[in-house]
């Protein structure tokens, strides 16, 4: 698979945000984004997942084996955690596997569990999610990724409210997924460190990677 | 009627083209209701039941008619902001809806001024006046609306959406206020100005109707110019900051 | 429809865990329906005329309060972000979201109204239609109301604007609904009331997600 920006422009709320940005990135590479807040990192990475319209310039996902619209490959976990505070931990998680991936072969409880596992929020399945501490909120938001398969992830500074430990766990996953083929793409204005990874920088220049 | 529209498009083209336009369409406006007043108050003949208090029907019934014809071109502004993304439906859109507002309120106010010497009482839940008293809440949501959002672009699609929504409504309201008004059978059935409409009455009428009509088109090129001016107005501003925000950045760098 | 499905058995357990929102909308319904009484005197044979009017009234009020949050909490918390990236189109999500409204809000509403009629010295024979108008022509109410609570997610005045551009647009379930129970009571043709009534319940499930599901994708941009 390989998704394709082309000339891409981007404005939000009238201002133009990303002006003629390229790139291209296959199976099994992965993209930091950094720049200071307000160079259009979100912008991106929104319209990447198909929530905004670009202003100019193109999107597109290459696959043959697969027709699905880009908003439907993707993973994005935004600057909100998308959690439910009256739902407990593995309610929350339980729903959003059964929403993004209706394989029902795949949605069976080792695999929540292992999701959990993964970011070490198993000891608080039970719990209301609205208890959570902004850190543990931040792990369930991220344990999506584990929960359900989209070989493509977008990341809206994952990292905030995350202690060392944690970060560590979200590398590891961005790492293992990449590893497996994946895609993914984070944005972020804390140093986060991937092997292998492409970066472009916004607001200073716009690059093609 | 798309080469013409898109040769309005342009903006610059729009302002140079009214700017021209306006003043003989004011004109003409003035000109037509002139006459047609003349026409309702010295030639129509008195109503046969309620006098001359009648002859405010000259300006009541053109006033809904014209109320009607506004929220017809604010949805076909929207639908050609939602499908055509035409540059000046929602300029068109925004400038129309007090407008329109203004031709409801003016048809319920004459409808009201009517209906004391003619049903004894200042209003009455008849369908028309119902049905009038209801799009005049549409258009009041249409600029209560769009006045809540800061976003304008955002504020131009959502205003758009309610419009059509509004204008799909729009008979099914009519049709089950009519319908709730036979159920209940008014005391009074309003006929225009007696059994059938003599042309005395309907000459004058549609020469007001035409006159409400040119004066419509007047106020709303008007009132487009108007908001482009406030755009570009808003637009030379918003780069003066930006401008400043720049000088200051690299003021600071220095 | 397994995407659909959990959607929609999420939100309804979430208005279960929230209890305190449904609460809220059946006791506003208890009280607008007092306060009738009240102002206009105990007089049973006018109350008696005048309730399937208020009764419907009031449950049209009830249930614009809570509808400014179908999509809210959703917006709020990032949630629609995700659940655009689902299977389901916008509409559908739409339909899931005002779906859930109807049965853990209207349906409720609906079926507090002949308890209130009793308040009201409702007639006897009024009372299974009342009951069958609120469960046809409530799916109305949610389905255009969640239009206006996609209209309204990120207005000032939200509660107060959605109520103005809705109330409108409830006037032919109104309509309608009265002249059923009317009907049904009288001796004119029962029929044709109920399947105008259920013809624009219908035509709100499937239109208003379309209007709804434009406004939140212009939300999102």
């Amino acid at each position: 698979m390989l998704l394709v920006a082309e000339n891409l422009v981007l404005s939000r709320g009238g201002r133009t945000v990303i002006d003629g940005l390229s790139m291209r990135l296959g199976d099994g590479e992965s993209l930091l984004l950094t720049g200071a807040n307000g160079t259009g990192k979100t912008t991106l990475l929104r319209a990447l997942a198909g929530f905004l319209s670009p202003v100019a310039g193109e999107i597109r996902i290459e696959n043959e084996n697969d027709d699905r619209e880009l908003g439907e490959l993707c993973h994005f976990v935004g600057h909100l955690d998308g959690i439910k505070p009256h739902l407990t931990v593995a309610e929350n998680l339980a729903f959003w596997a059964a929403y993004l991936d209706c394989d029902a072969s795949q949605n069976d409880a080792s695999r929540l569990a292992g999701a959990l596992n993964k970011f070490e929020l198993a000891a608080l399945a039970d719990i209301p999610a609205g208890y959570l501490s902004a850190g543990q909120k931040r792990r369930l938001a991220l344990s999506r990724l584990a929960a359900a398969h989209r070989p493509l992830w977008l990341l809206d500074e994952p990292s905030v409210s995350l202690d060392t430990a944690s970060v560590a766990l979200l590398v590891n996953a961005v790492s293992a997924h990449c590893a497996e083929g994946g895609i993914a793409i984070v944005a972020t204005h804390l140093p986060l460190v991937f092997e292998n990874v492409k970066e472009i920088r916004l607001g200073a220049q716009e690059n093609a990677a | 009627m798309q080469t013409f529209t898109q040769r309005l498009a342009n903006p610059t083209k729009f302002m140079d083209l009214s700017a021209r336009l306006l003043p003989w369409v004011a004109g003409f406006a003035a000109a037509i209701l002139a006459y047609g007043i003349y026409l309702a108050f010295f030639v129509a003949p008195p109503d046969y039941l309620h006098g001359e208090i009648a002859r405010i029907m000259f300006v009541h019934v053109p006033s809904a008619w014209l109320a009607m014809a506004c929220y017809a071109l604010i949805a076909i502004s929207a639908f050609g902001l939602l499908v055509f993304r035409h540059p000046l439906a929602d300029v068109s859109a925004k400038a129309a809806a007090p407008i329109g507002a203004a031709f409801t309120f003016l048809a319920l106010f004459t409808g009201s001024l009517w209906g004391k010497p003619a049903w004894g009482t200042y209003w009455v839940w008849d369908a028309r006046l119902t049905s009038v008293l209801i799009l005049f809440f549409l258009y009041l949501g249409l600029i209560a609306l769009r006045s809540s959002i800061e976003d304008e672009t955002l504020a131009s699609k959502l205003t758009a959406i309610l419009a059509l929504v509004g204008i799909v409504m729009l008979p099914i309201i009519k049709f089950s206020v009519d319908w709730g008004n036979t159920l209940h059978q008014p005391s009074s059935v309003v006929k225009l100005g007696g059994p059938t409409i003599h042309s005395s009455i309907l000459t004058p009428l549609l020469v007001m109707g035409a006159g409400f009509l040119v004066l419509f088109v007047a106020m709303h090129l008007k009132a487009m110019r108007n908001e482009v001016l406030r755009r570009r107005v808003k637009a030379l501003q918003l780069a003066e900051v930006a401008r400043a925000q720049a000088s200051q950045v690299t003021a600071a760098a220095e | 429809m397994n995407a659909f499905l959990s959607l929609v058995a999420r939100d309804l357990r979430l208005a279960v865990r929230q209890g305190g929102a449904i609460g809220t909308a059946l006791g506003f319904y208890l009280i607008v329906v007092t306060m009738l009484p009240l102002g206009l005197g105990a007089d049973l044979n006018l109350l008696s005329r005048i309730a399937p009017g208020v009764l419907w009234i009031a449950l049209l009020l009830s249930a614009l309060l809570s509808l400014g949050r179908v999509f809210e909490s959703d917006y709020e918390d990032g949630s629609l972000d995700v659940l655009v990236t689902g299977p389901l189109p916008l509409e559908l999500v739409a339909v899931a979201k005002a779906l859930a409204h109807w049965i853990s809000t209207s349906v409720p509403l609906a079926l507090l109204a002949p308890v209130l009629g009793i308040l009201l010295n409702l007639e006897l024979l009024a009372y299974p239609a009342l009951v069958a108008t609120m469960l046809i022509g409530t799916p109305a109410v949610s389905f255009i109301g969640a239009v206006g609570a996609a209209l309204t997610l990120r207005a000032r005045r939200g509660g107060l604007l959605i109520a103005l551009l809705v109330l409108p647009l409830y006037v032919p379930t109104l309509v309608f609904g009265i002249a059923a129970i009317s009907a049904t009571l009288g001796p004119d043709d029962a029929a044709a009331p109920f399947l105008i009534l259920t013809a624009i319940s219908l035509g709100s499930m499937v239109l208003g997600p379309l209007a709804a599901a434009a406004a939140l994708r212009a939300q999102m941009q």
